[in-house]
């Protein structure tokens, strides 16, 4: 491969400029911040502090409410990520075989992705309200007495339920173009060595699948970790109580309802090593397995 | 578009001249929807009453987003003169020296009269400092009441109950047959916790409640509130009460709908009821009270949120902010906020005027606030001061509806809440180091 080169080694560094000064101000200085705090716990009013060291992490680990909204979101998480994708790829194999009005369908379904997720929160509230709710009838059709914001499962399964349904049209469009690039002549082979759709589809098309499949297992995770904040924060009505929440919504409802800005700090920090792990996992461990064509 | 001609642009021009020698000051508060309407209505009666002050006021959002708003504009060095502030920030507002200047100190060094006896008297301490200086100016005031359906009552044959004991072996049993659910409520650490324990005068925290220092602890896990809880729960299996959720209007719905007869909110909530095409008519009462507790139950304390002077402005502002407090106080400005919100009417000059113009004759639920908080009061009455409190609240919140949905043991509950809040407190106290 060609090499192109610049003739001085300060104009690579001048072009790079702005977008790493960018960075710096918005991702290294505000995570330094944060990170500082953490060791604090501080007046609102930033009047005074007292330097704790590690006790807001100590004081997390410790406490049972914060490990149980951890586990929750681990749950959360992997449910939402597992169903969206499930689905997706259900909906885009179908939508492959018959390709006769595959745009419109493609269209209709891309249309959901465009609601914001605190839209698609208050339609799961309306869905699910506790005395006209259409799901709620629904749900004590089959003997389920579904109370939104009582129940902590009921809650749970509604903040699943609407998460999922949001991230399908993203996940459905990506995997139908996945599909659509295999090549002709691999499905033509399979198609004369095996009969069976089933086999052809786990043994032919699935692998050829996992790069845009990894790519959307981050995406997803990502998704159900962090952008699923308004829907957690719509369908429990900004008061949590017995609900289940999200990791990242209790940063929100210690730091900005509470103001415990050492803590929610300490929170923040946890949240920030998270995502380092996953990149880590995403480019040294599952990166090197996947066969790119 | 439309040509501006000569003659507008020098009007606009003299208008702007005329506009700049007022001193204007902002009012940040959290009063949306019709109660935003009647704010904005007193701000400009203010700047109509005189030329030398203008007020601009700015919706913020709730109330814990105008805190936080407020909170970071301060340190920022924009903070408004005027931030509503709501009773469970009051502790971080007040523990905060030198963000806020003492109402009573910004009123006297401007030449306002002011004497806290001129207040009524549940209303007098809320956010006052432990020598009973009042540093915060109590505002939109409300206290939990009881609604009720007066159709529903009379339809089972029963009055609204003055105790907890002839609710759960009267009222409730009578109203169940008559076809309802007798109770339901809003907001449980504020009606069932925070107040419970001021309606029976027991202590809620060491330290006088909160007030005389930060090194405080919650005195939440005693026996009459576990009693109560352990009642609650009881009324729950037998039909007598319903839990619809933590959000304050999960509950109020289904007595609006006429499906619950009575129903625990605040005295606030007058307005927005009586504006509602409610298909029954309604009454209030006040909180029953346990008498196997005590048999003198003593005053509740005020809920709902204050007006807090912002530190930072220069002496013309602050001249200006206590003009309008002035302003705000007077008997005519308290009345119209009472008649058209519900809230109760801060100083007995404007409850008087309220009585004369015969307010109560024509709604009599809209005094019973204001006759609760005028009861007798204890020693633990005045209210509380504790740091962190929103978290507490949240705390409270998680476990009454664990216990509400039988995932918690009422003891269990307790326990959890106490610890918690005593370590949410040990936190707070290091804020302030």
């Amino acid at each position: 491969m060609k090499r192109a080169g610049f003739s001085t080694k300060w104009m690579p560094i001048l072009l790079l400029m702005p977008q790493l000064v960018i960075i710096a101000i918005f991702f290294y200085w505000p995570a330094w911040h944060a990170i500082q705090s953490s060791f604090y716990l501080q007046d609102p009013f930033g009047f005074g502090s007292t330097f704790v060291g590690l006790e807001n992490y100590t004081d997390l680990m410790g406490n049972s409410e914060y490990r149980r909204v951890a586990v929750f979101t681990l749950v959360f998480t992997v449910l939402v990520t597992f169903f969206s994708l499930a689905i997706a790829l259900l909906l885009a194999v179908k939508a492959d075989n018959v390709l006769r009005g595959a745009r419109t369908y493609r269209t209709l379904l891309m249309w959901v992705y465009a609601v914001a997720p605190p839209v698609a929160g208050f339609i799961g509230l309306i869905m699910f309200d506790q005395s006209w709710g259409p799901l709620t009838r629904l749900a004590g059709f089959f003997g389920w007495d579904f109370v939104l914001g009582v129940n902590f499962n009921d809650t749970a399964a509604a903040m699943v339920l609407v998460s999922v349904w949001k991230q399908i049209p993203v996940n459905f469009i990506f995997f139908l173009s996945g599909l659509q690039s295999i090549p002709r002549s691999v499905r033509e082979a399979a198609l004369i060595d095996n009969g069976s759709a089933t086999s052809r589809f786990w043994d032919v098309t699935f692998p050829l699948l996992a790069p845009t499949g990894f790519f959307l297992l981050i995406i997803n995770i990502t998704y159900a970790l962090f952008d699923t904040f308004g829907i957690v924060d719509t369908l429990v009505k900004g008061e949590p109580g017995n609900n289940p929440m999200t990791l990242v919504y209790k940063v929100y409802v210690d730091g900005f309802r509470g103001n415990d800005l050492g803590g929610s700090s300490a929170q923040s920090v946890i949240l920030m090593v998270l995502v380092l792990a996953l990149t880590v996992f995403q480019f040294r461990l599952i990166d090197r397995r996947i066969h790119y064509t | 578009m439309k040509r501006i001609t000569f003659t507008t642009a020098a009007t606009l021009a003299f208008a702007a001249n005329a506009a700049f020698a007022e001193t204007e000051i902002t009012w940040w508060h959290a009063m949306g929807g019709a109660l935003g309407d009647t704010v904005n209505q007193i701000a400009s009666d203010f700047n109509a009453s005189q030329d030398e002050y203008k007020i601009t006021p700015v919706f913020k959002g709730t109330y814990e987003e105008t805190l936080t708003a407020g909170i970071a504009a301060f340190r920022a060095g924009e903070q408004p003169n005027v931030m509503q502030v709501f009773d469970a920030g009051a502790a971080t507002v007040i523990g905060a020296k030198g963000a806020t200047i003492p109402v009573q100190d910004l009123l006297a060094n401007n030449g306002v009269e002011f004497d806290i006896n001129d207040y009524i008297a549940g209303v007098r301490y809320f956010y006052a400092d432990s020598d009973g200086k009042m540093i915060g100016m109590p505002f939109n005031s409300s206290t939990p009441i009881m609604y009720y359906n007066i159709q529903a009552l009379e339809k089972a044959g029963v009055t609204a109950p003055t105790t907890w004991e002839e609710f759960q072996t009267v009222t409730a049993p009578a109203l169940k047959e008559a076809g309802y659910t007798a109770l339901s409520q809003s907001h449980l650490p504020w009606i069932f916790t925070e107040n419970f324990h001021s309606r029976h005068n027991l202590p809620f925290a060491t330290n006088n409640n909160g007030y005389d220092g930060v090194d405080t602890q919650i005195l939440v896990n005693n026996d009459a509130i576990k009693a109560h809880f352990t009642a609650v729960t009881d009324w729950q299996k037998n039909g007598y009460f319903e839990w619809f959720g933590t959000g304050w209007g999960d509950n109020q719905t289904p007595f609006e709908e006429g499906k619950v007869a009575m129903w625990l909110g605040s005295s606030g909530s007058f307005g927005g009821l009586s504006k509602k095409d409610l298909p029954f008519d309604f009454s209030a009462t006040m909180l029953p009270y346990w008498e196997a507790v005590t048999t003198e139950p003593t005053q509740t304390f005020i809920g709902g949120a204050s007006l807090f002077a912002m530190a930072g402005h220069d002496a013309e502002e602050n001249k200006a902010t206590a003009a309008f407090f002035d302003f705000l106080t007077s008997a005519e400005v308290q009345y119209f906020w009472h008649k058209e919100t519900g809230y109760v009417p801060i100083t007995e000059a404007a409850y008087e005027m309220a009585k004369a113009d015969g307010h109560y004759d024509r709604a009599p639920a809209a005094e019973v606030g204001i006759q609760q908080l005028s009861l007798a009061a204890g020693d633990n009455t005045k209210g509380y001061r504790m740091g962190f409190y929103v978290q507490i609240r949240d705390v409270m919140n998680r476990e009454y509806g664990r216990i509400l949905t039988g995932e918690t043991s009422v003891e269990d509950a307790f326990n959890a809440i106490e610890s918690e809040a005593n370590n949410l407190l040990a936190r707070f106290a290091k804020t302030q180091g």
